[in-house]
């Protein structure tokens, strides 16, 4: 852990470092091998005659800058879950938050036939706030009070039955199996910014209140009862951060599909690296998920070339052995 | 009196059965007879119970395929799974003393799964029957993995669960990863697989399952008195006399053995092992042996009805009888822990 302010500004530089990167790493790799100085030229001396200027702009860029939208989300809001449950497995995808999304927007496509994605993203909101305030409630409450197993297996329970619900979906609806499929594993591909757009305002209104509640936050992490001798309004907080939440999930999940433990593992390192204060640890996290969500990207291009495997699938397999590793340092003490 | 006593004549051998665990467990098994009856008689085409007798039992019956051939099969394909399941929940609930726990949460579920759409996807060149093998073989992997991977100097509860959650989000990635690489074709197969469907259950299938249902479910009933004291913490348990640590294991065995058989022949029916020992505590009372039985029996109730109303009310199409289980127990589900609460 770094301890003076200097070091830590040095790695937070190193981390906004690592996402550039990894930013220019997702657009420079793929089927279509490019020099560095052709991305930047396509990024800044754009010619449309040229064809991997065109790739650059039409394919790669859109999918890097979601990678970057939907990785420093979920890490934001996986370190805000952790802070406001002060429990260390909690995370989006772990308490069903992603599931439920997921359920909603399934539900509105096969009934409701939107299509224009500003009408799903309220869908995806609801879902994700359902899920949410479900585990929250039957998780946190009763006789064993803040039982991070308990929340676990709520949400893990939640989670199945999302799930479930939405292969049944799937299965009634079979002709958009394909397309959803793909989805459920989570990918970042073929998204345009135009399919963004509603949801950018949405996400930077998420992240400057975060901002703004920083200290609130490291409040948070106290006792409830000490919070609230500070002077916490120690409700109000929790509800704004769960709203927070709820949009930085659940927009991700409408963009980009289940992409599990980036909520988990990112924070965790984040605090490893600068401690309990929030205002290192929220940066920090954002940059990190996007610099991982980058990698788990450009890296979901190489394995079976030339099919692409989904990025949730990958982050889930990366994120498994880091969540045993959690599990069984934190739980004798459980 | 709330005891039906047995006891030789010195006395050396007693037997006490709870009074309210007979009356659960017979009116338990009686329900579950009369749906059994039921689903023979319902279908496309609906017969009346005296045609279903004689089909059954005479050779030479008009509605013999239907009822011998399609339904009785099913039926009782159904009803083993159901039990299996709900049992294996029981045991699984009573192990980790957590009411949230179930087979198809905890991982047990994801490893047949995975071993199943590997062989769908892959292994075409070997004929069908070797799915239900490969799904337990699978079950049993990933079961013996939670195990090791929660050894710490010995096996806690709480990591055994956390474990088989992480391990049930990689093993869900991994099938994941295999139904986008394969063919379409196969991922409509696999999906519907996943689900959870008798579909086309046959004899074979029935006698498949039968051995493992014979040997486990009355092995779990005659650990049904250790199962209780696992109930307690670990040193209490010890203290009682109870090799702890080695019943852990040999239950464990039992509930992935039970479950991965049942997911073997019906594909990941999911909430059954969940749900079941939750309605038998009502129904059963708080005996362990009755709450094994009674959670047999609604499982096996569960999964029947699931199966009745997806090849019933949707005709002519045929919908697994997973989604329905889903549907009913999710619900049910959240009401129980709601009222868990307080």
């Amino acid at each position: 852990m770094l301890h003076t302010p200097f070091t830590k500004s040095l790695a937070l530089s190193g981390c906004l470092l690592l996402t550039l990167v990894t930013g220019f790493a997702s657009i420079a790799l793929g089927q279509t091998a490019m020099s560095l100085d052709t991305v930047w030229q396509a990024l800044f001396a754009y010619d449309d005659s040229v064809v991997n200027h065109i790739i650059v702009r039409a394919n790669r860029l859109n999918r890097a800058v979601l990678a970057v939208l939907v990785g420093s989300s979920l890490a934001v809001s996986g370190a805000l879950m952790q802070a406001l449950t002060r429990n260390a497995l909690a995370s989006p995808s772990l308490f069903g938050i992603n599931a439920g999304a997921l359920f909603f927007v399934a539900l509105a496509f096969t009934f409701l036939s939107l299509t224009s994605v500003s009408q799903f993203i309220w869908f995806a909101y609801l879902g994700a706030a359902v899920a949410g305030v479900l585990v929250y409630v039957l998780g946190m409450s009763g006789p064993a009070g803040l039982s991070p197993v308990r929340i676990v297996l709520a949400g893990a329970a939640m989670t199945a039955l999302f799930v479930a619900f939405t292969q049944g979906l799937l299965i009634l609806n079979q002709e958009s199996l394909e397309g959803i499929l793909y989805w459920l594993g989570g990918s970042v591909a073929g998204t345009s910014f135009d399919t963004m757009k509603p949801f950018v305002p949405f996400f930077l209104i998420a992240l400057f209140a975060t901002a703004l509640l920083v200290r609130q936050i490291n409040l948070m992490m106290l006792d409830e009862a000490v919070a609230r001798s500070l002077g916490q309004r120690v409700l109000a907080t929790r509800l704004a951060l769960g709203a927070i939440v709820v949009v930085l999930a659940g927009g991700s999940v409408a963009l980009a599909g289940m992409i599990g433990f980036i909520g988990l593992i990112i924070p965790h390192l984040a605090r490893g690296l600068f401690g309990r204060d929030h205002r290192w640890v929220l940066p920090a996290s954002a940059l990190l998920g996007a610099s991982l969500m980058l990698g788990a990207d450009t890296l979901s291009r190489f394995i079976v070339p030339p099919q692409e495997i989904p990025v949730g699938a990958l982050t889930a397999l990366v994120g498994t052995p880091f969540f045993i590793i959690v599990a069984r340092k934190r739980s004798p003490a459980l | 009196m709330s005891h039906v006593l047995l006891r030789n004549r010195s006395q050396s051998l007693a037997l006490a059965f709870h009074r309210r665990t007979l009356i659960g467990c017979a009116l338990a098994l009686l329900a579950l007879s009369g749906l059994l009856l039921l689903s023979l008689c319902l279908g496309s085409s609906v017969l009346t119970p005296t045609e279903v007798f004689s089909a059954a039992f005479q050779a030479d019956s008009d509605h013999r395929f239907v009822v011998h051939t399609l339904r009785l099969p099913r039926a009782l394909l159904a009803v083993l799974v159901g039990a299996g399941l709900g049992v294996s929940g029981a045991v699984l609930q009573q192990l980790v003393r957590n009411p949230l726990a179930s087979p198809d949460i905890v991982g047990v579920t994801d490893g047949a799964a995975v071993a199943a759409v590997l062989f769908l996807a892959w292994g075409s060149a070997l004929s069908l029957d070797w799915l239900p093998p490969l799904a337990i073989a699978g079950a049993l992997v990933s079961s013996a993995l939670i195990y090791g991977l929660a050894w710490r100097g010995g096996v806690l509860p709480i990591r055994l669960v956390l474990v088989g959650i992480a391990l049930a989000a990689a093993l869900k990635a991994i099938t994941t990863l295999v139904l986008v690489m394969s063919p379409l074709s196969t991922t409509v197969r696999a999906y519907v697989w996943l689900t959870g469907s008798l579909y086309g259950a046959q004899w074979q299938d029935v006698g498949g399952l039968l051995p493992w249902s014979l040997t486990l479910l009355p092995l779990t009933l005659l650990f049904a008195r250790q199962l209780g004291l696992m109930g307690m913490t670990d040193s209490h348990a010890l203290g009682l006399g109870l090799a702890v640590a080695r019943y852990r294991l040999l239950l464990l065995v039992c509930s992935v053995g039970l479950a991965g058989s049942a997911v073997a022949f019906a594909g990941g029916i999911g909430f059954v092992g969940l749900l079941a020992p939750h309605l038998a505590r009502g129904l059963t009372g708080q005996t362990m042996v009755g709450r094994l039985i009674g959670s047999a029996c609604t499982g096996a109730a569960l999964v029947l009805i699931a199966d009745l109303i997806g090849r019933t009310l949707f005709l002519p199409q045929d919908l697994p009888a997973g989604i329905f289980v889903s549907a009913v127990g999710a619900p049910f589900f959240i009401y129980l822990l709601y009222r868990r609460r307080h």
